[in-house]
């Protein structure tokens, strides 16, 4: 092969390589816009003041912060308050939980813990929705129901969280036992060797517990309905805001519902963006562990 | 299909590999159930052999051991409190004194009626102050039901609690016997931070999974043989009671009553549709968000991190916020159907929501929408994975980008994410969000609708369910019955992708 032959298969390669890339570039700016558009118009509509209804437009002909004014003589504040508590508890309690049950699977050989794990498999495959019937009406009987669901919630949430150790499984399984066995060796009980040894190293699963858990409540519908039962003092963002898009409500809170929506969805995403790191690590790591 | 060996593999054509494949799955069904058959077998023959052993230890104890221990068989306890062991001793009588308590109390009368679910529903009774009618409560099935349930627990601990009293009281006796020391309070204390940690974390969240998943599971199990509905809730109208296999015999029948479209027609129409919506939305999603992954991913490709977080952004949002939205986005009076009449593209608002094929596409569409970012990730921490070296040599030996990707990172992919397809096709089966909060189930499927619940063409088998739960004569009884065929639909696609897929590994492979 000549040299310019070679330099003119180099360049060909190059010229295809360009318009690669620049396909690529064209298919991620068309992928992003469809991406955002719908949050763009969210945000969008959430200013717009000349009309409630649905409109077969999306750039406001007339501005202004009535939706989110009138939002607060509304029962939204309550549901607000309803769902960060129920998201704050939920996001302690739960990742105390799930820590305790997948490091005790990961770490322990114990004579029940392969039996224990394929019993939980196989009680993962019953539809979750089927226990709401019997959960709703103990918790009616517990007075947990209703303007009452906030506690309800929580310890529905909390209670099963358990079942869901396999991430926080597999992030454990990857730090070396001889660590442990190091520890116990210098007469660390398996307490200390929690506490002092593992818990440091095991900020990044502990923090994407934390988020996940916290993150489930804002975006769970169909629990909190069916606990909060129709009553607008117990339900969260997720039930009420949906209730103002029903057929008979939504030209009047058409708006009002998209400016719920943001002001759900800022503090969420501002949230979850600032810790993104370790949401990545932990979904990647569980899929790859299954 | 008989099993060829590698080389005969090798020789044949392109398409007889492929169907070479395919045939061997279908073939291994068989042998999967089979498997299974002698699994459960295996492990009733075990359980059993168990069982025996135990109830053989528990005579030869009684026989061979002191006094102390055979006090134990009667008074809990008395065994590790006669030997000095006072905390585990008075824990087992604390345990014992409860349980007889209880069943004395109110076990035994739950237990009394369980087979009946109550005698006596609400009455009507006369008032003579007032000089009305009044309705009076009497038995309260829900509740007898429950109960029993829970003393069933109960009682199942209750023997186990008394076998573990024999055992130690045996054990101690034993032990005593060789001149060493039992262990105090103290040590048994100290010892749930050290050895026996792992009861210590575990007992908190077993706790909470047993009542509030198993304990509803069997519940609603048991339900399923009533006739649980809104008109038999067991207490403010009327008890409900056993009816045995007929809440089966109904869903399993086609015969129907006066027109109406019958319950296994509709089952199968919903089941088909929900099999349908979990193989599109698994794949679409996987190779699609690959797809996605590798472009980010291609060498040249600037601000990798910017794109990644436009897409990621979708997974913060809370989705009823998103899919509502989206939902309303393409209704017909919605904005993008205004977008297109306005620009003259269409004359007629398209029927996204209102014709089924278009409302089932549509779905699966903006599935895609919601998917992709998160199998975006998945996708981008494998890829990263492969090592470079794998493409560098394929490329020396003059494999162009396509087979790179049928031969090294697809089969890489399919390797890892094996059992995540499996649990993604499961959960989307179960996808209540998606459905629920887009369509509703909509467009309204009328012959189905027939049968029970408002059925649309887009519902799931797990978005009827909740249907029938909510509508105005609430089928909890139905509700079970297509709960367990959930069940068993999933365990059955789980068991068979399990025995038949190779590339299921060895848990300890990665420790």
């Amino acid at each position: 092969m000549s040299e310019t032959s070679s330099m003119k298969r180099h360049m060909g390669l190059k010229a295809s390589r360009t318009l690669a890339n620049t396909l690529i570039y064209v298919l991620l700016i068309a992928l992003s816009v469809i991406w955002l558009i719908p949050f763009i118009c969210i945000v969008l509509q959430s200013f717009r003041v000349e009309s409630t209804w649905q409109v077969g437009y999306v750039i406001p002909q007339k501005w202004g912060i009535d939706n989110y004014r009138n939002l607060f003589s509304t029962n939204f504040p309550r549901w607000y308050i309803n769902t960060f508590v129920t998201a704050v508890c939920t996001a302690l309690l739960q990742t105390i939980i799930v820590l305790c049950m997948s490091y005790t699977l990961s770490r322990f050989r114990f004579k029940m813990r392969k039996p224990l794990m394929k019993f939980m498999l196989i009680l993962g495959m019953f539809p979750g929705m089927l226990s709401m019937i019997i959960l709703y009406r103990v918790l009616k009987d517990l007075g947990l129901t209703q303007a009452n669901a906030t506690p309800g919630l929580i310890l529905v949430y909390v209670a099963s969280s358990g079942m869901g150790y396999y991430v926080s499984k597999g992030f454990f399984d990857t730090i070396p036992k001889s660590l442990d066995e190091a520890a116990r060796v210098d007469g660390a009980t398996r307490a200390q060797v929690l506490n002092k040894i593992i818990l440091p190293l095991s900020k990044p699963i502990v923090i994407y517990t934390i988020l996940t858990a916290f993150m489930g409540p804002w975006g769970d519908f169909v629990f909190a309905r069916y606990i909060s039962f129709g009553d607008p003092a117990g339900m969260n963002v997720a039930v009420g805001l949906y209730n103002w898009l029903t057929p008979d409500q939504i030209n009047k809170n058409y708006t009002m519902f998209c400016a719920g929506g943001v002001l759900v969805a800022v503090p969420v995403t501002l949230l979850f963006l600032f810790l993104q790191k370790y949401y990545v690590e932990g979904v990647t790591g569980g899929a790859v562990k299954g | 299909m008989a099993q060829l060996s590698d080389l005969e593999y090798l020789k044949l054509s392109k398409g007889r590999k492929i169907g070479y494949k395919l045939g061997r799955f279908f073939a291994g069904i068989p042998k999967a159930f089979a498997n299974l058959g002698l699994k459960i077998w295996d492990v009733l023959k075990k359980g059993a052999s168990a069982v025996g052993r135990e109830v053989k230890d528990i005579i030869t104890s009684f026989i061979q051991g002191d006094w102390k221990t055979k006090v134990s068989y009667l008074v809990m306890g008395f065994g590790c409190l006669a030997r000095g062991q006072i905390l585990r001793g008075l824990l087992f009588l604390l345990f014992e004194i409860v349980f007889i308590g209880y069943m004395v109390l109110s076990g035994g009368y739950w237990l009394s009626m369980m087979p009946s679910l109550g005698k006596v529903g609400p009455t009507e009774e006369y008032n003579e102050i007032y000089d009305v009618f009044v309705t009076k409560y009497n038995d309260n099935s829900f509740q007898i039901l429950l109960y029993s349930v829970l003393t069933i627990f109960f009682i199942i601990a209750f023997i186990y609690t008394w076998r573990v009293n024999i055992r130690q009281s045996r054990m101690a006796e034993k032990i005593l016997a060789t001149g060493k020391r039992l262990k105090s309070g103290k040590e048994d204390l100290h010892s749930l931070t050290d050895e026996s940690f792992h009861k210590t974390l575990l007992a908190l969240p077993l706790t909470g999974i047993i009542i509030f998943t198993v304990l509803p599971i069997i519940f609603m199990i048991l339900v399923a043989f009533t006739n649980y509905d809104g008109s038999h809730d067991g207490y403010i109208s009327n008890l409900f009671h056993w009816v045995g296999m007929d809440n089966f015999n109904t869903l399993f029948s086609w015969k129907s009553a006066n027109g109406t479209q019958s319950y296994a027609a509709t089952f199968g129409e919903i089941l088909s549709w929900t099999l349908m919506w979990a193989f599109f939305a698994t794949f679409s999603n996987y190779f699609l968000g690959m797809f996605v992954a590798m472009a980010i991913n291609k060498k040249g490709i600037k601000v990798k991190k910017l794109w990644r977080t436009i897409l990621v952004m979708t997974i913060a949002i809370p989705q009823f916020i998103s899919l509502l939205y989206v939902s309303k986005m393409f209704a017909k009076d919605g904005i993008l159907n205004g977008f297109l009449l306005s620009m003259g593209w269409i004359t007629k608002a398209l029927p996204f929501w209102e014709d089924p094929i278009w409302a089932r596409v549509t779905v699966i569409m903006i599935n895609i929408w919601i998917g992709i970012p998160y199998l975006m990730l998945i996708a981008t921490g494998i890829l990263m994975n492969i090592p470079a070296d794998l493409y560098e040599s394929a490329r020396i030996d003059g494999a162009n980008p396509w087979q790179q990707y049928t031969r090294i990172t697809l089969p890489y992919m399919l390797f890892i994410t094996g059992p995540y397809l499996l649990t993604s096709f499961t959960g989307n089966m179960n996808n209540f969000n998606v459905i629920y909060l887009l369509t509703g189930g909509a467009p309204l499927n009328p012959a189905a609708s027939s049968a029970a619940g408002n059925v649309g063409y887009t519902d799931l088998l797990i978005t009827w369910l909740f249907k029938i739960t909510t509508g105005a004569d609430s089928k909890y009884y139905l509700a079970s019955v297509v709960g367990i065929l959930v069940f068993v639909v999933v365990a059955l696609i789980s068991l068979i992708v399990y025995n038949v897929l190779p590339s299921i590994k060895n848990e300890e492979d990665f420790q």
